[in-house]
């Protein structure tokens, strides 16, 4: 069996968890906690990818991400190389998918916050920061861990997106989603039957721990 | 130099309109029926809400001015406020929590000692009693050393032992400290026994009638009086 795609999957799922869970709790925060105009409208922009079609999706990522796209522009004329068919380019577009993975646990465990303790840290003299820091992240372990967990899995998991903006560079961007597929075109079934088995128990793990900490939480 | 205020705000079922003062080393008791308005008021001179009108003033610092457009933040203005329920950091020790606004790590373990639940320290606040939250969240407040305190019903939630414990704890520490200290509470007899002055509130105005209507016994009008009086009358012919 080819371990190298399940070594990019693996690679591509750190990287989409490490860069969300730092990107999404301040966002989270906005949504939980700040009002401002066109809210609504931002949140459902966010959460477009949850609703679209990952080719779709994929589709706009490729035209943005592409020589002739703003983004593309952009990376090309600070780096002089293209995003597409890159490692980075699928970790981006892994991210921008997954975001709202990582925004509605998150969100829900910070509305769930008693206010009155952050007023208290208010009045004990904390900004708005020091109380993000303080008292809102440590109070939401439990769901910053389950975002955390299914933007991994959403990521190991990722297909068309893949496909779309990084193609099947092995060793780059052919994932394991990607391998399994070429496997099947090519009637390998048990190099597929291999790699698709490695996936299942990882998945259900990590699915019975954000059931845990679900519990916790209630 | 005293904690001055004047503010008015439109509430759900009333109008707030209020003006007091409150003095260097004097514990106010702000008492009233529940719904009156006391917590609003609170919150006001914490900063977390803001009245419609009216001036917030400490010694020389505006904390609140509608007609100049002050207002200063609660981050700045440097109060202790122990709230009605609990709100101690769940995710903190006791000692953690003493601690949570000072860098003076002495001055907080020597309240933990001073209230007597020290050697609870190490315990996070859901495992430990009511009235030991509340005495923590005291040294919370006390810790940063600030320059007013208010306290909320504080001991509203805990059974009549610990109330008493507590209310001897606030008299100590109202002959202890300096600065002033605002108490609310709809007891009256808490109210008598710690304040130096007492301000009834009834629908978000002061109402120096309620404490004698509500404390008199003898009715003073109205037929329950008229009928009083006859009885007496009965008995003496």
């Amino acid at each position: 069996m080819d371990l190298i795609p399940l070594y990019v999957s693996l690679k591509l799922s750190i990287a989409t968890t490490a860069i969300l869970t730092v990107l999404a709790a301040p966002l989270a925060y906005g949504l939980a906690f700040l009002k401002f105009p066109g809210k609504s409208f931002i949140e459902a922009l966010i959460n477009l990818p949850m609703a679209l079609p990952p080719t779709v999706m994929g589709f706009y990522l490729l035209v943005i991400m592409g020589p002739k796209g703003v983004v593309g522009r952009l990376w090309e004329s600070m780096t002089g190389g293209s995003l597409l068919f890159t490692f980075l380019g699928i970790a981006a577009a892994s991210a921008v998918c997954s975001l709202p993975f990582a925004l509605q646990p998150m969100k829900a465990a910070f509305q769930k916050i008693d206010r009155r303790l952050l007023e208290n840290a208010y009045v004990l003299g904390l900004s708005r920061t020091e109380a993000f820091f303080r008292v809102i992240i440590p109070n939401s372990l439990s769901g910053i861990a389950a975002a955390a967990i299914l933007v991994f899995l959403h990521s190991m998991g990722a297909f068309g997106i893949i496909l779309m903006v990084g193609g099947s560079v092995p060793g780059e961007t052919k994932v394991a989603a990607i391998a399994i597929y070429e496997a099947v075109e090519s009637m390998n079934y048990r190099e597929a039957g291999l790699m698709s088995l490695c996936l299942v128990p990882v998945s259900y793990i990590f699915l019975l721990i954000v059931n845990k900490l679900n519990r916790e939480e209630s | 130099m005293a904690l001055r205020v004047c503010i008015k705000k439109k509430l759900n079922y009333f109008d707030l309109d209020i003006n007091f003062s409150c003095f260097p080393e004097e514990l106010l008791a702000m008492i009233g029926p529940s719904g009156s308005g006391k917590t609003s008021i609170i919150r006001m001179i914490a900063g977390l809400e803001t009245p419609d009108e009216g001036r917030i003033s400490y010694r020389d610092e505006v904390w609140f001015d509608s007609s100049q457009k002050i207002y200063v933040a609660p981050q700045k203005r440097r109060l202790g406020y122990v709230f009605q329920d609990y709100t101690l950091f769940p995710h903190l020790t006791l000692r953690e929590n003493a601690a949570f606004a000072t860098r003076d790590l002495k001055r907080a373990d020597d309240l933990l000692e001073m209230f007597g639940i020290s050697h609870l320290r190490d315990r996070k606040p859901n495992r430990v009693s009511g009235g030991e939250r509340q005495r923590c969240a005291i040294c919370q407040a006390l810790a940063r050393n600030p320059r007013a305190l208010l306290l909320d019903e504080p001991f509203s939630a805990l059974d009549f032992m610990n109330r008493r414990k507590l209310r001897e704890d606030v008299k100590l520490l109202r002959d202890e400290m300096t600065f002033p200290i605002i108490y609310v509470t709809h007891d009256i007899q808490e109210a008598f026994s710690l304040a130096d002055e007492i301000l009834p509130v009834v629908e978000g105005k002061i109402d120096k009638g309620w404490l004698q209507r509500s404390i008199s016994s003898t009715p003073s009008t109205g037929a329950p009086a008229k009928a009083a009086h006859a009885t007496w009358l009965t008995l003496a012919l």
